[in-house]
């Protein structure tokens, strides 16, 4: 691998380069996806733009009305740990845990995680649940934009020329939310996913009120199953209903077969890890079968 | 082009002429010739090349040098006491025959002293997941994670 190694100071200088080495030039956060592409010469950037000398990009801090927002410098590892993350937002902490091992996780960073856009990337399914935003800075100054609407393909974000990934919003969520990311890998946390599932709900005398659900490593991209969502919002989920939106949830994936699992067996692993992913969200009161999904982790 | 660069390796300022592309792996063990730290996969997936920058484990070969200006990076070299004596934690592992052929020693140790350092007593389940990262081919980790249980509740150094 060769490269020129650029160190801007200031997202301006940022984007500034890489509008003007476009095409020929990739940031680096941590580094460690961006390395693996370059040394296997998947990639072959003339300049590497390294962000993590940019002051202020790091931050994981909540604002007065309950915002989350997350630098896309901070680490996998500061989001896991975070006491006041596994206070308000635990599923992210939980979810940030599952990745790789500590080492990866003290160096890859969120924005990294995001900006790979691997359809496994376990940040997206509990970000995406969340309704998470993010802040994209570039030529044209800041915009922001679902997360959901970030990826475009594995490996393709929609950031455009001399884009970068400042932030990620996470709002409050009420106070009775529940949620859980499930990760279905041979080797846990040191292998990616075969199939990721987040759940996040909170219950309304247990009706479903804001229930999302985010698939990994089933699509292109990190995805919603937005049908399973529309069959359980404002009901009272029984067996039956959960079992017809488990369905759903597998039907509306769209996963290939590669080396980590069939096409089938991903289609029927999201079934039955959504299905015991709305069964672990669930209030007590509504908690028929949590030894199932007790069974099941 | 080669850069003139700073690294602060166990204490001691290094100066060394380095590609930005090189990993700090590769700065250690041909520049430096601290080839205590190990380099197995260099994917990041192995865990041989596991070392402490600012106190947390990294792998090495997944790290540019250049980017270590300014931290403090500490390898397996720098365990021992200036009398010579071993690390706590060396000396469990050899107590708890956790050594074979040694490839994963030196990574295991590091990734170890990161964990105990954070968690001066962690339970079984804690150690095994904090070894998640580190591969051995020989000990099957029994020994491993018993050596590394045994240093647990210890003063940490
Ligand atoms: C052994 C190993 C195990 C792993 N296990 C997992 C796992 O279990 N789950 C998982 O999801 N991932 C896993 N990963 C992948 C990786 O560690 C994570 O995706 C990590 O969060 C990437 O962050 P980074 O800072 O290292 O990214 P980098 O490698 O620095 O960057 C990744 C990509 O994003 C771009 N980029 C980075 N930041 C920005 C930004 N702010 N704006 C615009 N573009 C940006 C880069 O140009 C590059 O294309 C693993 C990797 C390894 C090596
Ligand atoms: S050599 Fe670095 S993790 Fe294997
Ligand atoms: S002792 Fe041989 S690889 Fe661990």
């Amino acid at each position: 691998m060769q490269f020129d190694y650029l160190e801007p100071r200031t997202i301006e200088e940022t984007v500034s380069l890489l509008s003007k080495f476009d095409g020929e030039a990739k940031v680096i956060a941590g580094g460690t996806d961006l390395l693996n592409l370059i040394r296997t010469k998947i990639i072959r950037p003339k300049y590497v733009v390294d962000i993590a000398r940019i002051p202020g990009l790091d931050h994981v801090k909540y604002d007065d009305a309950g915002t989350l927002s997350i630098g896309a410098l901070a680490t996998i590892r500061a989001l896991e740990m975070s006491a006041q993350v596994k206070e308000r937002h635990p599923v992210i902490a939980q979810a940030a845990g599952q990745l790789g091992s500590v080492a990866i996780r003290n160096v890859g960073t969120v924005g990294g995680n995001l900006c790979h856009a691997s359809p496994a990337a376990d940040t997206a399914p509990v970000l995406i649940a969340l309704g998470a935003r993010v802040k994209i800075a570039g030529p044209a100054g800041d915009r922001t934009t679902a997360l959901e609407n970030f990826f475009a393909g594995p490996g393709r974000t929609v950031l455009e020329r001399g884009e970068i990934l400042a932030e990620i919003q996470v709002p409050a969520t009420p106070p009775d939310t529940t949620g859980i990311y499930f990760k279905h890998a041979i080797r846990g946390a040191a292998d990616l996913a075969i199939v990721g599932v987040a759940v996040v709900a909170n219950f309304d005398g247990g009706r479903c009120r804001n229930l999302r659900v985010a698939l990994a490593a089933v699509a292109p991209t990190p995805m919603r199953a937005t049908a399973a969502e529309r069959l359980l919002e404002g009901r009272e989920p029984d067996h039956a209903l959960i079992e017809i939106a488990a369905r759903a949830a597998a039907d509306e994936s769209r996963p290939i077969t590669d080396i980590r699992g069939s096409a089938d067996y991903r289609r029927e692993m999201v079934k039955v890890f959504v299905r015991a992913a709305i069964k672990r969200v669930l209030p007590e009161e509504n908690d028929r079968d949590n030894e199932i999904a007790t069974a099941i982790q | 082009m080669k850069r003139l660069i700073t690294l602060r390796i166990n204490g001691i300022d290094e100066e060394i002429y380095a590609e930005p592309w090189w990993p700090l792996s590769r700065v250690l063990r041909d520049e430096l010739n601290l080839i205590g730290t190990k380099e197995g996969c260099e994917a990041g997936h192995c865990g041989a090349c596991t070392v402490l920058i600012d106190g947390k484990a990294v792998m090495s070969c997944l790290y540019l040098a250049i980017k270590a200006r300014g931290k403090d990076i500490a390898t397996i070299e720098g365990l021992q006491g200036n009398d010579g004596a071993l690390h706590p934690i060396q000396k469990a592992f050899i107590e708890h025959f956790a050594v074979q052929c040694g490839y994963c020693t030196p990574g295991m140790i590091m990734t170890a002293k990161a964990l105990l350092d954070e968690n001066p007593n962690p339970t079984e389940q804690e150690v095994r997941e904090g070894l998640n990262g580190n591969v051995c081919r020989c000990t099957g980790y029994t020994k491993i994670v018993d050596a590394i249980l045994s240093c647990g509740g210890k003063p940490k150094n």
